[in-house]
């Protein structure tokens, strides 16, 4: 993975300093509330409902086990010994002190890690596939594009004060694991018949109030003009986005209002003025970045299939999990482990400072030190032997994170919602328990098969739920949560917004309206090959308004 | 019925401003404004921690007394007082649990 230079240590330690002077002016009564906060969200420092929340940001959702164990420190010392993994591939802590941030923003830099574009209207932490460098349908390791831009957009004179915030997505493999449609700029690598490499380019997408996918501006964009063509992208938001209205100010509004094809163009004028100018990649450049992510050497471990053979005859709990959570390696002799922060009943995303700790031990005995974070709030462990999957299976179980549910019904992405989070209309993650509760059954998770829900407890829909196959938007109505369900959502290739089916729910009518949904469509379904996203695809969303709202939805 | 909330300056605790105008950090210790005279004189109070640098998001809430005690009227406000309704462990919920255990 990428490691800091002299210059990138030198920089992190001179913002941290000034960040330190900042926090103390602050304490010290010599800077106004109104002039500090514009300040600590530069690092990271929000105020949530009950305390500050610190959000740092994981490169790419890449971890190393060095890093991952600070992070356990850090909820350790200085929080309530835990993290919450977000769909932004970036952990908060939930709990810090104001005048603690400054120590551990020096902790993390300990580890090559900071805060800094973690909020506010500048360029985000880029975020990749989960499975990056490791999965078998891969084109290209997509990190070293997203470090290259990281670097660049990286406290951007130009780019550090947009109309609103902005995300970059890059994919490696035709299979979207990324979310790209549903992001400011999406990049999926792609390679031509002659071996070259480059990016299909979509912008314009994204979530919030006005949930609109991205439209593909450019089929194929050399490697080398990469920064040069994004560069032309945010010049032409940066000048023509909306600042009048915060609710307007994102990309994907200025997309729509002119339209793809002359926001395309309007890219490829400025592109001209760039495109052989000092942001061209130089082959050399890329190959040093790159470096930095070769894949770790893997020694051939045939025996692998055959001791996977044995443990399934001997163990039923690691048949399933092996089932569902494990995921093919461009290796044959390995595999990617999807380690489900989604236990039945617990919070989604949720992690202890143990719980890291033992992950970062698995990673550094079984998977070459290297960890990922999921926009979907798992983790990951990208390069396991086949041979050794029992063995990290066990250690799993014994730290309760072998739940066998990735990609299934309980597998639920969730926002912090009113539980701790100043935005928030309603709560999110009850929802998600109760509803995980209700499914926990393994039987009927795999009768039900492939389902992704996502629950947001408020507009801004950072729980993803205009994505989901069946997404649940908490409102507040007369003072009471109420829960709005969503149906026909995707954020994969084939990306759609889902539609909104009726009325909403009571926070005690919303199990049992999505069981409603999940039984509607397996008694409908042509077969168990039909997944729920399929099904809604082919019959639409009558049939679940019919069971959800029997002769409401007929005399509507 | 309003009370007046902020958050801690120091660390984001959430507080409540107390009759002898200190923040306390148990709901109950708050002073209710039962008149609109009295919740401009909290307000006021309010803006003046906030210019000392005590507090930050300083805000009347509505509440109800509810058997004597204190419930605020919107369910964020109830979160907050308590703490989070999925970790019973933490937040003020969390010290009220373990007094009463003493």
């Amino acid at each position: 993975m990428y490691r800091y230079d002299e210059f990138d240590r030198a920089f992190v330690a001179a913002r941290i300093a000034e960040y330190r002077d900042q926090v103390e002016r602050r304490l010290a009564g010599e800077i106004t509330e109104d002039q500090f906060k514009p300040l600590r969200l530069m690092n990271g420092v929000y105020l949530q409902l009950h305390a500050y929340m610190l959000r740092v940001a994981v490169p790419y959702g890449t971890l190393s086990a060095r890093q991952m164990r600070m992070l356990a420190h850090i909820a350790r010392k200085y929080d309530r010994g835990y993290g919450h993994f977000t769909t932004r591939q970036n952990i908060q802590y939930n709990w810090p002190s104001l005048a603690d941030t400054p120590a551990i923003l020096e902790d993390l830099a300990k580890v090559e890690m900071h805060a800094i574009q973690t909020s506010g209207n500048c360029i985000r932490n880029v975020t990749t596939d989960h499975f990056a460098g490791a999965a078998a349908d891969e084109v290209a390791d997509p990190r070293p594009h997203a470090e290259i831009l990281r670097q660049w957009s990286s406290v951007h004179p130009e780019f550090s004060y947009l109309p609103r915030k902005f995300k970059i997505a890059v994919t490696g493999a035709q299979k979207d694991r990324a979310a790209i449609q549903t992001h400011d700029i999406g990049l999926q690598l792609k390679r031509t018949d002659i071996g070259e490499l480059g990016f299909a380019v979509w912008v314009g997408g994204g979530q919030g109030r006005t949930p609109i996918l991205a439209r593909k501006i450019r089929d194929f964009l050399p490697e080398a003009d990469l920064l040069s063509y994004v560069t032309a992208i945010l010049r032409v938001y940066n000048l023509n986005g909306r600042r009048d209205n915060k609710y307007k100010a994102r990309i994907k509004i200025l997309v729509s209002e002119i339209g793809a094809e002359k926001f395309a163009a309007a890219v490829e004028r400025e592109w001209e003025t760039l495109k052989d100018g000092e942001l061209r990649l130089p082959a050399e450049d890329i190959a040093a970045i790159s470096a930095y992510f070769a894949p770790p050497q893997l020694p051939a471990r045939a025996e692998g299939v055959v001791n996977e053979i044995a443990a399934k005859k001997q163990n039923a709990g690691f048949t399933a999990w092996h089932r569902q959570n494990i995921t093919a390696h461009r290796h044959p002799d390995y595999a990617v482990v999807t380690i489900s922060l989604k236990g039945i009943g617990e919070i989604p995303g949720d992690a202890s400072a143990d719980q890291m700790d033992a992950v970062a031990d698995l990673a550094e005995e079984y998977g070459f030190s290297e960890i990922r974070v999921s926009h979907e709030q798992n983790l990951v462990l990208p390069h396991v032997a086949r041979a050794d999957l029992k063995a990290v299976h066990d250690r799993l179980v014994e730290i309760h994170l072998a739940t066998a549910n990735a990609g299934l019904v309980t597998d639920i992405i969730a926002c912090p919602g009113l539980d701790y989070c100043a935005l928030a209309n309603a709560r999110s993650i009850p929802v998600a328990q109760e509803i995980a509760t209700r499914f926990a059954s393994p039987a009927r998770q795999a009768e039900i098969g492939e389902l992704k829900l996502k629950i947001s407890g408020c507009i801004n829909a950072c729980g993803h739920h205009h994505v989901g196959h069946i997404g649940i938007l908490g409102v507040e109505k007369k003072g009471a949560e109420l829960y709005q369900i969503t149906l026909g959502g995707s954020a994969d290739e084939n990306a759609s917004i889902g539609e909104i089916v009726g009325r909403g729910f009571s926070p005690e009518q919303i199990t049992d309206a999505i069981e409603t949904v999940v039984e509607t469509y397996l008694a409908q379904r042509s077969g168990h090959e039909e997944s729920f996203i399929a099904f809604y695809r082919r019959a639409g969303a009558a049939p679940f308004r019919e069971a959800l709202y029997g002769a409401d939805a007929r005399a509507a | 019925m309003k009370i007046l909330t902020a958050n801690r300056l120091v660390d984001g605790e959430v507080v409540w401003l107390a009759a002898d105008h200190s923040w306390v950090g148990a709901i109950d210790g708050a002073e209710i404004a039962h008149d609109a005279a009295t919740e401009k004189k909290l307000a006021r109070a309010g803006h003046a921690a906030f210019l000392r640098n005590e507090v930050v998001d300083v805000n009347l809430i509505d509440i109800a007394l509810v058997d004597g005690r204190v419930e605020p009227q919107r369910l964020r406000e109830c979160i907050r007082a308590a703490g989070p309704t999925v970790r019973r462990d933490l937040g003020k919920q969390a010290v009220a649990a373990l007094s009463r255990a003493a």
